[in-house]
Order: C-alpha cells, then sequence, then structure tokens
C-alpha cells in the first residue's frame, strides 16, 4: 500500500500546494483556506469553490455545487460499509470524514486483499494523503508564487493514472472488468452531455450493475459465485463477526 | 484576517459529510443480500475507473459546456494500465504516465 501511495502523495502535495496558490489568489484568508481543507477535505469542489466565491456567485449555489461535485463519496462509502459494519459507530462516523478519493482507492485494495477491515491501514493510507495535502496548502499560501506549474511536469496526469491502476488492481474476473469498462465508457458519455460530477456517479452507479450482468460462473471471478465462500476473502470472512474483527 | 468564509467551509463539510457517512453508518448493511453485497464489490472498480476516465477524457475550459478530449493524457494512463497489468505495480505505472506526458509537452507544448 506505501508504494501504492507515493504517486498519490505526489499528487496531493502538488495540487495542495496549487490550491494554497489559488486560495491566496482568491483572497482566501489562511484560516479559510484551513479550513475549507479540514471540513471539506475535497480538492475539486475546493477549487471550484474558489472560483465562485471570486465570481461573487451565492453561497446556495456553491452549496449545491459541492454536494453535486461531492455525492461520488456515497458509492465510496456504500463499498467500504459491508467491511466496516462491526466497527463503533464513533470509529465508523470519523473514518467516514477522512474518505477521500485516494484514502478509497488505497483502503479498499487492501481490505480485499487481506479479506477483512484494517483501520490503522485506513487511518494510514487517509494521513498519507489529508497530511501532505494540509501542508502543501500553507506552502503553496505562503510561497507558492515561485512554483512551477504542475501541468507542464505531467503532474495533472498522476490522479487518473494512479486511479486507472488501481482499478486495474481491483480487476480479478470479467464481472470487475465490465464494471470498469461500462463504469468509464458511461462517466465519460454522461460527463459530456450534463456535468463531469453527474457523469463519474452515472458511471459508478451503472458499471456495477453491468457487471452483475455478467455470469458468475462464465466469470471466474474473485468472490463473486457467492460473498463470503471460504476460498475468497470478502467483507464477512467465514463468519461475519471474526471476519469483522480485525 | 478574514474568517467570513470559514462558515461557508463548515456548510460546505455539512452537505458533503452525509454522502461519506450515511451507508458506512446504515445499520444492517452487513445483512444485505449476496447480490447487493456483490454489487457493492464491483463500485470499486466501476467508480475508480468512471473518475480516472472523465478526468482525462473530459475536459472543461472556463464556463464552456464539458468537451470529449482525447489527447496525449489518454494515451498515458493506457500506457500507465498496460505497465501496471505487465508489473502489478501501481506506481510505476503512474511513473510511466507522467513521464510520458512531460516528455511530449517539453517536445511539443501546447
Amino acid at each position: 500500500m506505501i508504494v501504492d501511495a507515493l504517486g498519490m502523495v505526489v499528487s496531493a502535495s502538488a495540487f495542495g500546494l496549487v490550491y494554497g496558490l489559488a486560495a491566496r489568489q482568491g483572497g482566501l484568508s489562511i484560516v479559510e483556506m484551513l479550513a475549507m481543507s479540514v471540513f471539506v477535505l475535497a480538492g475539486a469542489a475546493q477549487f471550484a469553490a474558489i472560483g465562485l466565491i471570486t465570481q461573487g456567485v451565492p453561497w446556495l449555489a456553491i452549496l449545491l455545487l459541492t454536494a453535486l461535485l461531492n455525492a461520488r463519496h456515497l458509492l465510496y462509502s456504500a463499498a467500504l460499509a459491508p467491511w466496516l459494519a462491526g466497527r463503533r459507530r464513533l470509529q465508523r462516523a470519523a473514518m467516514a470524514h477522512v474518505l477521500t478519493d485516494e484514502a478509497f482507492g488505497l483502503a479498499l485494495p487492501l481490505f480485499q486483499r487481506i479479506g477483512r477491515a484494517d483501520v490503522p491501514g485506513y487511518w494510514l493510507a487517509a494521513s498519507l494523503i489529508v497530511l501532505p495535502w494540509m501542508a502543501m496548502n500553507v506552502v503553496g499560501y505562503v510561497g507558492g508564487q515561485g512554483i512551477p506549474d504542475p501541468a507542464r511536469l505531467g503532474l495533472d496526469v498522476v490522479f487518473p493514472a494512479a486511479m486507472a491502476g488501481i482499478a486495474v488492481g481491483l480487476v480479478t474476473g470479467r464481472r470487475e472488468l465490465t464494471a470498469a469498462v461500462v463504469g468509464a465508457a458511461v462517466a465519460v458519455g454522461v460527463g459530456v452531455v450534463l456535468e463531469p460530477a453527474v457523469g463519474i456517479v452515472a458511471g459508478g452507479l451503472l458499471g456495477p450493475l453491468a457487471g452483475l450482468l455478467v455470469p458468475a460462473r462464465a466469470a471466474g471471478d474473485a468472490g463473486a459465485a457467492a460473498a463470503g465462500s471460504a476460498d475468497q476473502p470478502s467483507p464477512h470472512g467465514d463468519d461475519p463477526q471474526v471476519g469483522l474483527a480485525g | 484576517m478574514s474568517l467570513d468564509l470559514v462558515a461557508l467551509a463548515l456548510l460546505m463539510g455539512a452537505v458533503t459529510y452525509p454522502s461519506r457517512a450515511l451507508p458506512i453508518l446504515a445499520p444492517g448493511i452487513e445483512r444485505l443480500p449476496p447480490r447487493a453485497l456483490e454489487y457493492l464489490r464491483l463500485v470499486g472498480p466501476g467508480v475508480l475507473a468512471a473518475l480516472a476516465a472523465v478526468s482525462v477524457l473530459v475536459v472543461r475550459e472556463g464556463g464552456a459546456a464539458p468537451t470529449l478530449h482525447i489527447g496525449i493524457e489518454f494515451a498515458a494512463v493506457l500506457a500507465g494500465i498496460a505497465v501496471v497489468r505487465w508489473r502489478r505495480n501501481v506506481f510505476l505505472g503512474i511513473a510511466v504516465a507522467v513521464i510520458l506526458v512531460a516528455l511530449v509537452r517539453a517536445i511539443a507544448p501546447a
């Protein structure tokens, strides 16, 4: 997981830096900038908010856009929920706040690999993203003027490459492959016609549905025939209580 | 120092948190039927692929409508996917994608 996280740390750092710079240019104070990172913790929504604030868009519109942009977290949360079902409610509530794209991308493969929820691993994954992001917010805010554009260094491709790479790691059969391909195709189609954020949610909803249409037996999917089978890891392991106790 | 937007940040957090927390906090999610759990298992590859695809293939300039963009970023991500598939190493895939994009932009800046 640490090796997989390295690329995301670079990505979070680079764009955290740009966010800090953008926040300064947008007229936010350093406290306001950090408040966004602490309370919202979602890069796309934070960047969008700065743009809207500078254009004088009403708060209600900003809040609606934020909810739309961040609706994809509903899918992440639903995918992790079976793994975390046996945990204390307060612990799950705290874990939910740091559920970012990257934390999900690192935690889900980890859970699937070891066959149970790994709470310290989840917090490590979240910390590897959140801490560099916030530290670089400050660096960007304080001294970001002389920093070269991350896009010139190709760093804008780190995030999609990381997400795609992790998706590849989750593909263990035709069902997952179908979910990924259809999810991507639907997301792009809907994203172009409507909104990119709507496309991501539509792809994330319809891709798995298409995956379910692939017969389990023919698919040879890991854990597809029956969630919780004896030889395949599942959110529940062999025994729901044992599997969730890790 | 202005603190006016701290309230906006709090409200943005308040509209974001339910999407992160509701399924995780929903009681009885572990008792869903196997078909539903299988669907949730497929959400990972589906939504991550969707996120990656939209990030490189859908662009929006300023306030204009979103458009399809097939450029070096898409080719680089495909190359990265091939490397991840071949070497089973996400970091290596990311590195290949970044180097490819940086090289092309250095040779032929937009």
